[in-house]
């Protein structure tokens, strides 16, 4: 992974001081709460409802033992014993104290860590496929050009108080598991089909919150060289011609989709050509030097373990279950890729305490090259076990409870903090999600249905991506109560769509019922081992919406 | 009440005149800021102005506008509205990256010292500070970082 240089490393440092500054200037009555408010947002760090929040930063997902233990003397130190994994690949903590918080970041510095821009109207947290560098059928590993890109936002001095926040993500291979379409740049690694060069594919304008739309696309190729000019090309746009008038209106999809993209393409593309040279052009030996960091690691040659694997799948229904659904194949042939359930029934999804914590780290550093990967879907991943490991490693998971075998399945549900913590909710989310636990714990009938995502968000801000959902839920106050709006048949991946509403909303109590009645209609109408995502798609929504109002 | 201006390090007293939108312009060679919009009204009498010519840009302005007078201009002021209007940034690099222009540019309106760091990367050498602002510790708040990415 990529290590700092002493460059990289003073650069965090300084930020510490400065943040320090900033905080102290503010408990002393020197800077108001409204001056106080952007300063500290582009640092990750929100009020919240009980208490402060802060925001880190985990660039493209990717953690060291060593990061991964110091999030965990984090969570000690400075808060309840436990954070919660975003679905920006980040991790909050939610119960801090403001005068700690310089403190805190001082120490996450020490192990190249830092809250930079992971929130406020700047460049955020960039995201890549949780699987990029070890899945089969990659065209090339999206993370170096994902840290360059970080390097480049990291404190850009013209992009730092843009219209609204601003999402990139990438992706290099088939299957898109990084959003690419749903965000407000997303970068696909493809090959030019008439030069068989490798390059880029640019989305603009896509996103969930309030107006989800899908992204369009604003250049088929760019040659790698070019990635950063491109990007300021269309950073400039948006930054001199987004709305600023109305927050709800300020995002690059409603630039894109006023302008039209025909209109946005022309204007970026003037632009470009004016940047198109200039010193923002990579050149081959940076580019390299990038991709050092990333080299595959040395890989022991295949010890098959696949007589212990199927040994073990014989005795142990257990593992077996989660072997089948929580692991999957390598592109090395004889390792596999395991990703560990942060959906433990009982559970918030995505929370994870310290002593999870420590242990993840130490699995990492016996079995997995030292390194952790946090996924959008709120999971952690060890990418590199080898197959004579996993008996072993499944054990120890169990003892860390982190072992649920529900990947892709139901209750592996995304969801946002909700009522439960943050401000701007309008109902909550964490306890849908454990109804939805309770009232589906039969895991033979979770696995005949097969794959489902469930996303649940407790406002229109759509942290947990609910449009996307195959089946989304979304908080709604209906007079000073919680009530669920259901949407059916959305996708972040390489098929993405938005969900449809089914129909009005339902009470709090009712969610999992309801749930349950669509289910019903899914198997009654389902051919062969149809997805629930495309029988939803060849369905539409009527029988839906029939099983659920009558 | 003489406003200090950060100019480069040092604070210095402000000898611009800043005309508003309907003043008559005098005719004493003396260094004033037109509006941009008069500027381009009343193009003829303001370039032909003997003293000092400077212009203040509203956030929204087409820096191109100015392209062909930025030799005679001393001083190009840019408004802040807010300090989380971003687009002044814009307009400052492409002054000074894509037309070249080389004498004072200055941050006039919602600048505070946290801001300071950025405008100065983006090309601004001076900075006419928001009232409230300890103007006297502004000058170490323009250097937080020994070195940057961009
Ligand atoms: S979706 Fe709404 S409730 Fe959930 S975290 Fe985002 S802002 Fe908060």
């Amino acid at each position: 992974m990529y290590q700092y240089s002493s460059v990289d490393q003073r650069l965090v440092e300084e930020r510490v001081v400065q943040f320090r500054d900033q905080t102290k200037r503010y408990l002393k009555g020197q800077l108001s709460e409204e001056a106080f408010r952007p300063l500290r947002l582009m640092n990750g760090l929100y009020f919240q409802t009980h208490a402060p929040m802060l925001r880190i930063a985990i660039p493209y997902g990717l953690l060291s033992s060593e990061q991964l233990r110091k999030l965990a003397y984090v969570a000690r130190t400075y808060d309840r014993s436990y954070g919660h994994l975003t679905t920006r690949q980040n991790i909050q903590f939610n119960w801090l104290k403001i005068e700690q918080v310089p403190d805190l970041l001082a120490d996450l510095a020490t192990v190249q860590m830092h809250a930079i821009q992971t929130s406020g109207n700047c460049i955020r947290n960039i995201t890549a496929d949780h699987m990029a560098g070890a899945i089969e059928g990659e065209l090339e590993d999206p993370r170096p050009y994902c840290e360059i890109m970080r390097q480049w936002s990291t404190l850009h001095p013209e992009f730092s108080f843009l219209p609204r926040k601003f999402k990139i993500a990438m992706s290099g291979a088939q299957n898109d598991r990084a959003a690419t379409q749903v965000h407000d740049i997303g970068i696909q690694i493809v090959r030019d089909p008439s030069t068989e060069e490798v390059g880029f594919r640019i989305l603009v304008g896509g996103g969930l919150g309030r107006t989800p739309v899908i992204g369009k696309v604003i250049r088929d190729f760019l040659p790698k060289k070019h990635l950063l000019s491109y990007l300021e090309a269309i950073l400039r746009i948006y930054n001199l011609a987004g709305r600023r008038d109305n927050k709800y209106k300020a995002r690059l999809k409603i630039l894109v989709n006023s302008l039209g993209i025909e209109r946005f393409t022309q204007l970026v593309e003037n632009e470009w050509r004016q940047l198109k040279d200039s010193s923002l052009t990579l050149d081959d030996f940076s580019i390299t030097q990038f991709r050092d960091h990333f080299q595959p690691f040395e890989y022991a040659p295949a010890t098959s373990g696949k007589d212990a694997i199927a040994a073990k799948r014989n005795n142990s229904p257990a593992f077996s279950a989660w072997y089948e659904h929580n692991t999957q194949s390598h592109k090395v042939a004889g390792y596999r890729i395991v990703t560990l359930s942060v959906k433990a029934p009982q559970q918030a999804p995505g929370d994870l305490t310290d002593v999870q914590m420590d242990g993840v780290a130490d699995l990492a550093d016996q079995y997995s090259f030292g390194q952790i990967r946090v996924s959008h879907e709120q999971n952690l991943i060890l990418a590199d076990i080898a197959e004579a490991d996993i008996p072993a490693l499944w054990r120890e998971l169990v003892a860390l409870d982190l072992a649920t075998p529900n990947i892709g399945s139901l209750t592996d549900i995304i969801c946002c903090p909700g009522l439960d913590f943050c401000s701007l909710a309008n109902a909550g989310a964490i306890p849908i999600a454990k109804q939805i636990n309770a009232r589906f714990d039969d895991l033979d009938y979770l696995y005949d249905l097969g794959e489902i995502k469930i996303k649940i968000s407790g406002c229109m801000n759509a942290c947990g991506h609910h449009h996307v959902g195959h089946i989304g839920i979304l908080g709604v106050d209906k007079k000073g109560e919680e009530w669920y709006q259901i949407t059916l048949g959305g996708s972040a991946e390489e098929n993405a769509s938005l969900g449809k509403i089914i129909g009005p909303s339902v009470p709090k109590d009712d969610v999992a019922e309801t749930i349950a009645k669509i289910l019903d209609t899914f198997i009654a109408n389902r051919q062969d081992q149809e997805s629930f995502l495309d029988a939803v798609h060849r369905l539409g929504i009527p029988p839906f919406k029939e099983a659920v109002y009558g | 009440m003489a406003d200090l201006i950060l100019k480069g390090e040092l604070l210095v007293t402000d000898d611009w005149r800043f005309l508003d939108a309907d003043e008559p312009i005098p005719n004493l060679e003396q260094s004033l800021v037109f509006p941009f919009t008069r500027w381009l009204d009343e193009h003829e009498q303001c370039i032909n102005h003997p003293g000092h010519k400077g212009v203040a840009l509203e956030n929204t302005d087409c820096v191109t506008r100015l392209l062909s007078d930025l030799d005679e201009l001393q001083l190009i002021c840019i408004d802040f509205p807010s300090a989380v209007d971003g687009r002044g940034y814009s307009q400052a690099r492409i002054l000074r990256e894509r037309y070249g222009y080389k004498n004072e540019l200055r941050a006039v309106g919602e600048v505070l010292v946290d801001q300071l760091f950025l405008l100065k990367r983006c090309g601004f050498n001076a900075f006419a500070l928001q009232a409230d602002q300890m103007v006297c510790q502004a000058p170490k708040y323009l250097n937080p970082f020994s070195s940057y990415y961009q």
